[in-house]
């Protein structure tokens, strides 16, 4: 088997659409190298030129690694190891000589498909994996039968899939799944995408861009109204003049929550995000997962949180939070780094110096937002070192981390403890699946004020600069132009309508297919009826869902070796044959009916009559014209009654 | 030693009759093994599963299974693209030692799916690839030199198939009852020997006068009538018409007469007359050791002739 112009153009195909979907990730200049050698083999098989001189590819290849290790600072990891697996499988398209380099090259884009899902494991992504692997397989049945045309090569890999896909399954649902990992993994081994533990300018709004899904919750029975819809993520104490951050909690006690009421009852679906913290409605009391309850009402898993997790929790709507705060804390909350933004601090003097109380001091700040031109935009212009100063009195332009971020400062100048609260603001209803869905582009920064008696309050500035953002989310907030993800600013009812049902059906892909763990394995097994679900059991009944499947298939498959069927009339006749070789009278092959029947009387006599009259009818019914229904009826009937 | 070995366990593992007739290939016949490069994919989908296992990989899980099962599918594929097939040997025509012969075997496909890359070697690695449409019967020739005088076995060959992944590798032994005549390599051009008279039945090259055989310069003496007057009419001097009578002229090739040179050499010198004395027309008889053929000019004689050329001291089968 050569390696003809065909077969470098397949395992060119299979190269670019394994590595296509990682260009998005790869450095610019890594998918430029890879599509360069991509295009110089095509025109080199093209032209029909030799390949080049083996020095010059070592000089490549040694490029490529030392820019991999300068770009990315190891070899190793996952973004490296990909970079590197890709161009040096384009580096041995260049270098193919021999079918073994091209069964290689085979393998090698099988291997190359699998890196893709550490970064997108969605249901395109599966239909892009099967299309890449019908190519892969063409090329790869072109590996063995090189004359083949290209239909026919197409026909054999698509049967082939199609034929694995089942079998597949019933490996996939009982496989005995082993909670990962096996070995400790590269840091970077996650996507991350979502809510960081810091807030400084631009960041919630940077954030507001992505209509990534951040978790899905379903209400087991009633459903909070938007505006209490707050879902409680990183909180933040420390601020530096531009950034917050979470800081030390001064104390390890579990917060307290009394007189609380209208408890709700949810399940998140977290989309994995690489870091500790879980979200909740404010505030949580109960959670079904083991996990940390931090001073400040933060949920902490034990573990980041790297694959999509489940997990119930009641949260209290009206709730007393941490009257009894201790006094480090609320220090903390009082702390302000020195020497910034001057004029604040002057303002919230000011304030105070009226004699009002705290909850007049809060109603005069927020009525400051509301009354004095400020506006809600994701595009606000940039601030100086002085960051609250230039917001509040020159700028006047800010998203929701401008104004919680200004609002706890003049809150902590004014001596009310206060801190940043970050999460998810809203959700989007799909009445289909009925579930919400969270998405980064509800990522929302609120505050707390911690009051008298009265514990930790939330206050929302951006409430009071634009009640539509709570009420309505995003879209309704901004003025029409502002450049928003694609399915926030849509509002089509069709659009919309497809949307709903693409998500729902991305849930469901989510919870059964890519969050198919040991626990989904186990609950799904028992469900179907399996009664001791152990990885012994799994293995055998996969081992016997397969063996059935093969037979089925073998059944299938073999049959179309066989000679095909013979049409009725010849069926009888070569089932009277059959009865005459048991008696020890085969016919030969070479005799024809009224031969075989001549031979069959003289040596049995008897049959003389039977024979010749079948022998007749037969003749007539195969090669003559009458070929009527009850004929052949007729014929058959004196076969079967004929009696040795 | 260890090859020895490995040779001795498959002539007693594959032992089997040499075949007659028309041979069906079912399942006892064909046998499957993982190929080397069946091994080098499993070993890549133990990587592919360990990635999965240990990043959690769903979809990584699902490409591989899919890849397992195709993988796992393809060794009924092999088989279903042997099975079933019916082979029967074909007519050998005999070729001069030296010479390809080449074997025929007839493979009737008979169901509805064509059968690809399918080889057929013998042990020394003689081969032959190809493919066989659906529901046809298709001549399949396998040349192998032939090096020796004598019968040629085509001993036993191989059957197998690597489609449609290469991973596995599905094979079956055939050996058919088929020979090749083998004739002795003709020596290099020589004279035909010369008649000998003492026996007085061979006579080479006696004139006769039924033949036209040529022209000769005149020789004192020759008979007016055969004096070609046309060529002298064409200025090319007196010459005579010559004829040759077939009836006297019967050459008998004797091994006896030969020189004394090794038995093959005497062989290929006398296969070598055989040809030139059948290309020239003439009544050529073999006279050998163990028998002798009488003079005739025909293409059965020119058979029989090399036929016992080749088989000359040989044990006839």
């Amino acid at each position: 088997m050569k390696l003809t112009a065909p077969l470098v153009y397949g395992l060119i195909a299979c190269i670019l659409l394994v590595s296509a979907p990682h260009a998005d990730h790869l450095p610019l200049w890594a998918s430029a190298v890879g599509a360069a050698l991509l295009a110089w083999r095509t025109y080199l098989t093209a032209s029909g030129n030799p390949l080049p001189a083996r020095w010059l590819l070592l000089i490549i290849t040694f490029g490529s690694v030392l820019a991999i290790a300068i770009s990315f600072h190891t070899l190793f990891g996952r973004e490296a190891g990909v970079t590197l697996l890709i161009l040096l499988a384009a580096l041995k398209l260049m270098e193919l000589r021999a079918l073994r380099d091209a069964t290689v090259l085979v393998y090698l884009s099988c291997f190359i498909i699998i890196t893709n899902f550490f970064y997108s494991q969605s249901i395109p992504t599966a239909l892009f994996m099967l299309f890449t692997l019908l190519v892969i397989m063409a090329t790869w049945v072109h590996l063995q039968t090189g004359t083949l045309a290209l239909k026919p090569r197409l026909r054999i890999a698509a049967i082939l899939l199609l034929q694995a896909i089942p079998l597949a399954l019933v490996l996939f649902v009982l496989f005995p799944r082993v909670q990962g990992p096996l070995w400790g993994m590269p840091q970077d081994a996650y996507a991350t995408s979502g809510l960081s533990d810091t807030m400084s300018p631009g960041s919630m709004s940077k954030l507001s861009l992505s209509d990534a899904v951040a978790f899905r919750v379903t209400f087991n029975d009633q459903v909070p109204r938007r505006d209490q819809l707050y879902w409680r993520g990183p909180v933040l104490w420390d601020f530096d003049g531009t950034t917050w951050t979470r800081g030390r909690n001064a104390t390890v006690q579990r917060p307290t929550l009394s007189d609380t009421g209208s408890p709700v009852d949810y399940t998140v679906t977290l989309e994995p995000h690489n870091k500790r913290w879980l979200f909740a409605l404010d505030m949580p009391s109960k959670l079904s997962i083991a996990a940390d309850f931090a001073p400040d009402f933060q949920l902490l898993s034990k573990e980041p949180v790297n694959a999509r997790i489940r997990y119930n929790a009641t949260s209290q709507l009206s709730y007393r939070a941490n009257p009894l705060e201790a006094p480090l804390q609320l220090r903390r909350a009082l702390t302000l780094p020195r020497g910034f933004n001057p004029q604040t601090r002057q303002l919230a003097a000011e304030w105070r110096a009226r004699g009002i109380g705290d909850d007049e001091l809060i109603r005069t700040a927020l009525a400051n937002f509301s009354q004095n031109n400020f506006s809600y935009t994701l595009e606000p212009p940039p601030l100086g070192i002085n960051s609250v100063d230039d917001f509040l009195f020159t700028t006047r332009q800010g998203f929701c981390e401008h104004y919680a971020s200004s609002f706890v400062f003049l809150m902590r100048a004014a001596g009310i403890p206060a801190r940043v609260v970050t999460g998810y603001q809203g959700g989007e209803y799909n009445d289909l699946g009925g579930y919400y869905i969270l998405r980064q582009s509800d990522a929302h920064a609120w505050t707390e004020v911690w009051l008298q008696d009265r514990g930790w309050v939330r206050i929302d500035p951006t409430a009071a600069i634009s009640p539509a953002r709570i009420q309505s989310g995003l879209r309704a907030a901004l003025p029409n132009d502002t450049a928003l993800p694609f399915l926030i600013r849509t509002q089509s009812p069709l659009l919309l309508k497809l949307r709903f049902n693409f998500d729902a059906l991305t849930n469901q892909w989510n919870q059964w297919v890519l969050g198919y763990n040991s626990e989904r394995q186990f609950a799904f097994l028992t469900r179907l009826g399996m009664e001791d679900v152990s990885w012994q059991n799994m293995a055998l009944d996969m081992l016997a869902g397969v063996a059935l499947l093969t037979g089925i298939f073998t059944l299938l498959l073999l049959r179309r070796m066989l000679p095909k069927q013979a049409d009725a009339v010849q069926t009888a006749w070569l089932k009277l044959c059959r009865k005459l070789a048991k008696v020890g009278l085969p016919r030969a092959p070479h005799e024809g009916a009224m031969d075989y029947a001549k031979r069959v009387a003289i040596a049995r006599p008897e049959l003389q009559q039977a024979m010749h009259d079948l022998a007749t009818c037969y003749v007539a019914l195969r090669y003559g014209r009458a070929n009527e229904k009850q004929d052949v009826a007729a014929f058959k009937d004196a076969v079967r009654a004929f009696k040795l | 030693m260890f090859a020895t070995f490995k040779r001795l366990f498959r002539n007693w593992a594959f032992r089997r009759s040499v075949e007659s007739g028309t041979l069906v290939l079912n399942q006892r016949r064909i046998y499957i093994v993982p190929s080397r490069q069946g091994f080098g994919f499993a070993l890549v989908l133990l990587m592919m599963l360990l990635g999965d296992i240990n990043y959690n990989l769903s979809l990584g899980y699902v490409l591989t299974f899919l890849l397992a099962t195709m993988a796992g599918l393809t060794m009924l594929y092999a088989f279903r693209n042997l099975a079933q097939l019916e082979i029967h040997a074909g007519y050998v025509e005999p070729v001069f030692a030296g010479e390809q012969a080449h074997f025929v075997f007839h493979f009737n496909n008979p169901g509805t799916l064509p059968r690809y890359q399918i080889h057929l070697h013998d042990d020394d690695g003689h081969h032959t690839v190809f493919d066989l449409p659906a529901q046809r019967s298709t001549p399949i020739e396998l040349t192998i030199p032939a090096t020796r005088r004598g019968w040629m076995d085509s001993g036993r060959l191989t059957l197998y198939t690597h489609f449609p992944l290469g991973l596995f590798y599905a094979w079956t032994y055939i050996h058919f009852e088929v020979r090749c005549l083998v004739y002795p390599k003709p020596a290099a051009p020589q004279p035909l020997p010369a008649s000998s008279a003492q026996d007085g039945i061979g006579k080479v090259l006696a004139a006769g006068d039924e033949d036209f055989s040529g022209l000769r310069n005149y020789v004192a003496g020759d008979a007016m009538p055969r004096i070609a007057w046309k060529a002298l009419a064409r200025e090319q001097g007196l010459q005579v018409k010559q004829f040759t009578s077939q009836q006297g002229r019967e050459l008998w090739l004797d091994w006896s007469q030969l020189p004394n040179i090794a038995q093959e050499r005497k062989l290929e010198l006398l296969a070598r007359w055989v040809l030139d004395a059948d290309a020239q027309g003439l009544m050529y008889g073999l006279r050998l050791p163990d028998g002798e053929v009488a003079p005739q000019n025909n293409p059965a004689q020119r058979t029989e002739c090399l036929r016992r050329l080749a088989l000359f001291g040989l044990e006839e089968a």
